[in-house]
C-alpha cells in the first residue's frame, strides 16, 4: 500500500479526499433544531431525531447520524414551535359589525414523514396553512356577537379555532401550539369615526353631567346656608318679636338714611308733622 | 471555517512528512540513490513526452525528495542542517494541537452566563458559571448564554398612534415595553424558532386580550398597574406552552391615552370637574359668610335684648332718639305746623331753596 502511495501521490491524494467527502455524507451531523428524513432514491426510509413530546431535547435522536452516501438525501424539518402569521382578515360579527383581526398560530411538526410526503418543506407546509388560519379564524368568530370579539379568549372561541385548525394540521403531520389574535381593530374609515364620534360624545355628556352635579351641589349648599341663617335669626329674634320689630325698624332707618359702610345716601328731605312722634314734645305734652 | 482549512493544511502537511520516513523503510535496506533514480527518469525521460506537463510533477518531485532528505540525512547522520527543522515542524504542529484541544475544552463561563452544550448537534448539558472541561472543539460545543441581561422590547409606536379597542368598545391609544430575559437557555436555542419574533407577538396578544377586558376609563386610570400585571402573567403563562424558557420579567405602560381624535372631549371632562370644584367652592364661601353673619346678629340682638328686659321703656325710648338724632341730624327737615297744608306745598321749591342755602356753604 505505501508503495502505491509512493508511487501515485496525486492519486492516493484523491482517493483520500474522496474518503473523507464519503465519510463527511455517511455520517452526518443533525441538529437539536432539526428532524431529519432519510430518502432513499426518492422514498423515506427513516426518520432521526423525531419530535419526541416526552423528552424533547436532549433525546436519542441528534448527534451524529449516519446514512447510505448517494444513495440516501436528507431532508432537514424544523423540530423548534414554528409560526404562521395571518394576513389581516376582516371578520363580520353576527350583528353585522366589521372587526379587522390579525391572527397568528403557533405550530410543531410532529410528524415529519406526513409532511414530506403531502407538502415536502414546512415553508409549503406554512404556505397552505395560512388560508385555512385565515377562514377558520373568519368562520369561528363570525359566530358570536361583536361584543364577544373583543375578548374572544373568554368564551373559548379561540379554543374552538385551534381544534378546527388542528384537525387540518394533522393532515400534515402539524400540531397546532396555539392560535391567538395579535390585533382586533375597527376598520378604518366609517366605523372608527363613529367610534370616536361616540366618545366624544360620550365624553360631553359627562362633562355636562359633572358640570351639573357641581351647580347642584352648590345650590344645596347655599341653600342649606340659608336655612341655617334662618333658624339662628329665628332662635333669637323670636325671644321677642315686638322688640326685634322695633329694633330692626331703628337699624333700617339708620341704614336707609345714613347710608351704609361709609356710603352716603341720597339727598332726603323729611316732612314731618307736629303730632309726629318724635316731635310730640315741641307741644309742650 | 479558517481554522478548520487551517487544521486540514496542518494535517497534510503531517501527512507527507511522515510519508517520508515510511518510504525509505519500506524500501527496504537500499540506499537513497537508486531510489531517487527511477523517480528521476520516470519525469525526465520515460512515460511523459514533453517535459511541460511533467514539470507540475517534477516540482512534485523535488518537494518528496527533499522531505526524504531530511529523513534520510537524520538515519544516515549526515546533514545537520535539516535535522531542527524537523523537529521544529513536528513541534509546532504537537505545539498547535495541544493549544487547540486546550482551548476549545475549558470554557470559562462568566457569572452571568450560561454555557449550553452540544455533542455533534445533540444538546448534552448546560453548564454554571466558573471553568468548565468539554471534549475539543469539533465534538463538543459551547455556545455561551447570557441570562441575567434583561432585554426590553418597545412595542405600540410611542409617537404616532396604536390604538386598541377596550372591553366598552372604546378605543385607547396604548404603547407599552416588555422586559424579559432567558430562563433556560437549551429551551430557548432549540424550542422555539424566532424567539424575539414570538415575545413581541405573544405581548401584541396579550395585552390585546387584558384590555379588551376592561374598560376605557380603567385602562387610562387607576387600573394600569392591575393591567401590567395580568399582562405579564399571560405572556409567561403562553410562553412556557411554547417551553420557551424565558421568564417575563415585566411590563410597562409608558403610554395610554384616549386617541388624538376625542383627546378635546377628553380634556373637557377634566375642565368639567374643576368648574363644578369651582362651584362648590364659591357656595361655601358663601355659606361660611351668611352663617357668620347670621350668628353675629343674632348675638348683636341677643346682647342688647337682655338689657332690654331688664327696663324695656327707658331702653325702647332712648334707642328711638338716638336712632332719629342721627336720621334727621343729616336730612333736610320741613315741618308742617296746620294740618292739611301738606299736600299744597310746592316740594319742588322746597327742595331748590335748600339747595340754594347750601350752595354758597359749600
Amino acid at each position: 500500500m505505501m508503495n502505491f502511495v509512493k508511487r501515485r501521490p496525486l492519486l492516493s491524494g484523491g482517493l483520500l479526499l474522496f474518503l473523507m467527502i464519503v465519510l463527511a455524507l455517511a455520517f452526518p451531523i443533525v441538529r437539536e433544531t432539526q428532524q431529519a428524513v432519510v430518502v432513499r432514491f426518492g422514498k423515506p426510509v427513516r426518520i432521526i431525531n423525531a419530535y419526541d413530546p416526552v423528552n424533547p431535547i436532549g433525546g436519542s435522536g441528534a448527534g451524529l447520524a449516519w446514512r447510505i452516501p448517494f444513495a440516501e438525501n436528507i431532508v432537514w424539518i424544523d423540530k423548534r414551535v414554528l409560526d404562521v402569521d395571518m394576513d389581516r382578515q376582516p371578520v363580520l360579527s353576527t350583528d353585522q359589525r366589521r372587526l379587522e383581526v390579525d391572527a397568528f398560530a403557533r405550530y410543531r411538526i410532529v410528524d415529519p414523514l406526513l409532511l414530506y410526503i403531502t407538502v415536502r418543506s414546512e415553508e409549503r407546509l406554512s404556505e397552505a396553512l395560512r388560508p385555512i388560519l385565515g377562514s377558520q379564524v373568519r368562520n369561528e368568530l363570525g359566530k358570536v356577537p361583536f361584543v364577544a370579539l373583543l375578548s374572544p379568549e373568554r368564551r373559548g372561541v379561540m379554543e374552538d379555532v385551534r381544534t378546527g385548525l388542528n384537525q387540518i394540521a394533522r393532515q400534515y403531520g402539524a400540531e397546532i401550539v396555539d392560535v391567538r389574535i395579535k390585533k382586533a381593530d375597527l376598520p378604518d374609515g366609517t366605523p372608527l369615526q363613529s367610534a370616536f364620534e361616540r366618545m366624544r360624545t360620550a365624553r360631553e355628556q359627562e362633562a355636562r353631567s359633572i358640570r351639573a352635579e357641581g351647580a347642584k351641589r352648590a345650590q344645596i349648599i347655599r341653600a342649606e346656608a340659608d336655612a341655617d341663617a334662618a333658624r339662628t335669626y329665628a332662635a333669637s329674634f323670636g325671644q321677642d318679636p315686638a322688640f326685634y320689630d322695633f329694633y330692626r325698624a331703628m337699624q333700617s332707618y339708620q341704614t336707609t338714611f345714613l347710608g351704609e359702610n361709609g356710603e352716603p345716601p341720597a339727598a332726603t328731605s323729611i316732612i314731618l308733622s307736629p303730632d309726629n312722634d318724635y316731635l310730640k314734645k315741641f307741644s309742650g305734652r | 471555517m479558517s481554522i478548520f482549512s487551517g487544521l486540514g493544511g496542518r494535517a497534510s502537511g503531517l501527512f507527507s512528512d511522515i510519508k517520508g520516513p515510511w518510504g525509505p523503510k519500506g524500501s527496504g535496506d537500499e540506499p537513497s540513490e537508486p531510489t531517487r533514480g527511477p523517480w528521476a527518469d520516470s519525469s525526465g525521460q520515460g512515460k511523459r513526452g514533453t517535459a511541460q506537463p511533467g514539470s507540475n510533477v517534477s516540482s512534485l518531485d523535488e518537494f518528496l525528495r527533499k522531505s526524504r532528505a531530511r529523513w534520510g540525512g537524520g538515519s544516515g547522520g549526515g546533514g545537520g542542517l535539516g535535522r531542527p527543522n524537523a523537529s521544529m515542524i513536528v513541534w509546532g504542529i504537537v505545539g498547535l494541537a495541544v493549544l487547540w484541544v486546550i482551548f476549545t475544552s475549558f470554557h470559562s463561563i462568566a457569572p452571568e452566563q450560561r454555557g449550553v452544550v452540544t455533542r455533534f448537534g445533540r444538546y448534552v448539558d448546560t453548564m454554571g458559571p466558573g471553568i468548565n472541561l468539554t471534549l475539543p472543539a469539533p465534538i463538543h460545543r459551547v455556545e455561551k448564554i447570557d441570562v441575567n441581561n434583561i432585554r426590553t422590547i418597545d412595542l405600540g409606536s410611542a409617537t404616532g398612534e396604536d390604538l386598541m379597542l377596550t372591553g366598552d368598545q372604546n378605543i385607547i391609544d396604548i404603547a407599552y415595553s416588555v422586559r424579559w430575559n432567558i430562563r433556560d437557555p437549551e429551551h430557548y436555542m432549540f424550542e422555539i424558532a424566532r424567539p424575539d419574533e414570538t415575545i413581541r407577538q405573544v405581548a401584541e396578544s396579550a395585552m390585546r386580550a387584558v384590555v379588551s377586558g376592561v374598560t376605557l376609563d380603567e385602562a387610562i386610570g387607576d387600573r394600569r398597574s392591575e393591567i401590567e400585571a395580568e399582562v405579564t402573567q399571560m405572556m409567561q403563562r403562553i410562553l412556557n406552552s411554547y417551553r420557551a424558557g424565558v421568564t417575563i420579567q415585566g411590563v410597562a405602560i409608558k403610554k395610554a391615552d384616549p386617541p388624538k381624535a376625542v383627546n378635546d372631549a377628553f380634556k373637557d371632562v377634566s375642565a368639567a370637574q374643576q368648574d363644578a370644584q369651582r362651584f362648590i367652592n364659591a357656595s361655601r364661601a358663601y355659606a361660611q359668610q351668611l352663617s357668620q353673619r347670621a350668628q353675629g346678629e343674632a348675638t348683636a340682638f341677643d346682647r342688647i335684648y337682655e338689657q332690654y328686659r331688664l327696663a324695656p321703656e327707658v331702653t325702647r325710648r332712648r334707642m328711638y332718639y338716638e336712632t332719629m338724632e342721627r336720621v334727621l341730624a343729616n336730612v333736610d327737615k320741613t315741618i308742617v305746623e296746620t294740618p292739611g297744608v301738606t299736600p299744597y306745598l310746592p316740594l319742588n321749591q322746597v327742595t331748590k331753596q335748600t339747595q340754594r342755602v347750601q350752595e354758597p356753604g359749600q
